[in-house]
């Protein structure tokens, strides 16, 4: 017999814009005595606080989960997952509709939440079980577990402030994943530590899933997803855009990558090929896995999807790279003039992401034949490149970082 | 301490979670509360922990603050200011008014800022939010028992007997604690909303101590005047823990003033927390 363990129905989340940034939700009472000096009839007219802008996170999302289901939450950032384990978290309230759980929900929404740097391991590990409602027994009879499996035995008496971050993050998962909860939440947490602990960290997840404990997973990890997960919910705009099995759930999510509506497409074509080609999605990945945001120590892999209307003897399709408005370089998928026959394309062109410098580039899409040449607009897209980079970079300036080496003789 | 309800995985002991927008005022969880008691304790021993952690002297610090003030009271108080103290040693007298007030002061200090402390906590982990500025007052619990286990020898130093009114003194900590609770409770949560309380807090602590009877016995006060004093739920705690110690008469108008005071103030202050609790993660 299963039962329902979560069950939502209409549950809409709104935020003020100015409280989410942070500024403006805490006003100072200069603000508010201002206001009411001011124009004390608009304040009570719009009764609660100054007009504000404010959107939805969630709109109207209901669903059903049944015990021991092991369910993936997909969706690109701001799509509202993380809101709505918030939400489940009761970490923040909804606005409107109803959630009910059935048994106790823990959530690793960060590991290491509360863990103080001055206080040892052994001491964060209590105060760590505590904060997520375990009982100190519960924690005693975990202990041993706990410390094994972040591999910090040799450090249990030392403050934390003193692990390696490798050690401090091993930890607080450890701590989170130990937890007995009939209801897991957990949110991209399995991205923390080395390649062995991250596949330590999803057999115990999967052991959890197993154990017919309740899964709800969050990532950006979609093989993680595919491994762990039953079934999937695909959120777009704040809504539940899919509900199903996971290989349609993923498929869903990578057509929401779509570079630009059609009409949006041909208004910006020019040349002669204009009826001829039609480009549908863009997509970025690394390490086989969609990203959003690039990691510039990784590989980036450039996936174009579209279909050609009629076949063309002699077509290569083009990707390039703008910065300040300034062409940095073109790629193209084929060398010299290949053939496209009419249907369904996939084009990947693959480069090396430590080109990239932090910040912003915007894509251009175009197309090479014989002696003619166009561009599908010189911004159909943006690529955004992240701070982090994992090997030591060289130092370099310029719109690129061009890969080299310095040295110097005297 | 009762059995501990261990959390069973069968159908029948399942607990219901029912979520839904705030509604207002609402009444607190006690058995929630209840629930997390062990994360009261752990979090005021996190703080008295990490408070004397790396400091050569450790718990020393809680005797040394006193100990300071009194004396600096003492000089200006005592001996330049001549400042009656009811026939008793002004070191005594002093002191014994800065034991209650020390506590006050501090707890209220830091549970006031404790929410916006722990903001990281409250945006990633739901737990009762009452905890946390429930358990900076805890933390000031360990200096006060310091402060008086010193309290109790300088009384015998100054030859001022041990009565049995000092059995009063434990009933005075409830009472002090709840009123530290209930106006640390609510400057917590008014500082999330209002960060303009992080600079009202310490000039409000500092102005509160000079309309105490700390540094001056309440029977310098005129009598008109009294009345007012009265107001201030910390007179009669103050001036109670001074009969407790040195062995005079209660002022018991004073006491019953601070009664009902910590009755009022923590009700209205958990009230409102509750009311607001729910909107801290998103306006922090």
């Amino acid at each position: 017999m299963t039962r329902n363990a979560i069950e939502a129905a209409g549950v809409w989340k709104e935020y003020e814009i100015g409280a989410t940034e942070g500024l403006k939700g805490t006003q100072t009472l200069y603000d508010v005595v201002g206001d009411w000096l001011r124009a004390p009839l608009r304040r009570m007219r719009s009764l609660g606080g100054r007009e504000r802008e404010r959107f939805w996170a969630l709109r109207d999302v209901g669903f059903d989960i049944r015990e021991g289901e092991a369910v993936g939450l997909i969706g690109r950032n701001g799509a509202g997952k993380s809101t709505l384990l918030k939400i489940l978290s009761r970490i923040t309230a909804p606005t409107r509709g109803r959630i009910t759980l059935h048994g106790r929900l823990a959530s690793l929404l960060e590991v290491g939440t509360g863990f103080h740097p001055e206080l040892t391991g052994r001491e964060n590990i209590y105060l760590n079980g505590a904060i997520m409602g375990m009982k100190r027994r519960e924690v005693d009879r975990k202990f041993d577990e706990i410390v094994a499996f972040a591999g910090v035995e040799k450090f249990v008496d030392t403050p934390v402030k003193r692990y390696s971050s490798g050690m401090y993050v091993r930890l607080a998962f450890a701590v989170a994943a130990h937890l007995e909860a009939d209801i897991l939440v957990v949110d991209e947490v399995l991205a923390v530590g080395d390649a062995a602990f991250q596949r330590k960290s999803l057999n115990k997840m999967g052991d959890v899933a197993r154990l017919g404990r309740t899964v709800l997973f969050v990532s950006h990890n979609l093989a993680a997803i595919r491994n762990l997960c039953t079934r999937s919910l695909v959120f777009e705009h704040g809504q539940v855009a899919f509900d199903g099995g996971v290989a349609e759930g993923v498929a869903q999510y990578e057509r929401s990558f779509a570079v630009a509506g059609s009409d949006l497409a041909t208004a910006q074509f020019q040349g002669v090929l204009v009826d001829a080609l039609r480009f549908e999605t863009l997509i970025y990945r690394q390490n086989g896995e969609i990203v959003e945001i690039i990691d510039p120590a990784l590989e980036l892999e450039m996936e174009l999807r579209g279909a050609a209307l009629r076949t063309m003897p002699a077509l290569d399709l083009k990707i390039s790279f703008f910065r300040d408005g300034v062409h940095l370089a073109s790629m193209f998928d084929a060398d010299r003039n290949a053939p496209m026959r009419e249907g369904a394309f996939v084009s990947r062109i693959t480069v090396p992401g430590a080109v990239f410098q932090p910040g912003r580039y915007t894509i251009g899409i175009g197309a090479v034949s014989g002696v003619a040449s166009w561009v599908w607009g010189s911004d159909v897209a943006v690529l955004d490149v992240s701070e982090n980079r994992a090997t030591g970079a060289e130092r370099s300036e310029g719109l690129i970082a061009m890969p080299y080496r310095g040295e110097r003789f005297q | 301490m009762g059995q501990v309800p261990q959390h069973q995985p069968h159908p029948g002991a399942e607990r219901v979670t029912v979520i839904e927008p705030p509604a207002g005022w609402r009444a607190v969880d006690w058995p929630e509360l209840w629930e997390y008691r062990e994360l009261l304790w752990v979090m005021t021993t996190r703080d008295v922990k990490v408070r004397y952690k790396q400091t050569v002297l450790g718990a020393g610090w809680a005797v040394i603050r006193p100990l300071l003030t009194m004396l600096m009271f003492t000089l200006i108080f005592g001996k330049f200011a001549k400042m009656p103290s009811d026939g008793f040693p002004y070191p005594i007298f002093v002191y014994s008014a800065l034991l209650p007030w020390t506590f006050f002061s501090s707890a209220v200090g830091a549970s006031a800022g404790s929410l916006v402390g722990n903001a990281p906590m409250l945006s990633k982990v739901y737990f009762p939010r009452l905890i946390i500025p429930l358990s900076s007052v805890g933390g000031a619990l360990v200096d006060l028992l310091v402060s008086t286990g010193l309290l109790l020898l300088m009384m015998i130093w100054y030859g001022v007997g041990w009565t049995a009114q000092l059995a009063l003194v434990l009933p005075l900590v409830v009472l002090l604690v709840l009123v530290a609770a209930g106006i640390g409770t609510m400057l917590s949560a008014v500082t999330v909303s209002y960060r303009d309380f992080s600079h009202i807090t310490p000039f409000l602590l500092q102005i509160w101590m000079y309309v105490t009877p700390v540094v001056f016995p309440l029977s310098v006060v005129p009598a008109r005047w009294r009345s007012l004093l009265y107001l201030n739920p910390m007179t009669g705690i103050v001036e109670g823990f001074r009969s407790a110690f040195l062995g005079k008469p209660f002022d018991f108008v004073a006491v019953a003033s601070s009664v009902v005071w910590a009755v009022v103030l923590l009700t209205a202050a958990v009230a409102y927390f509750e009311r607001v609790e729910r909107r801290f993660a998103d306006i922090i």
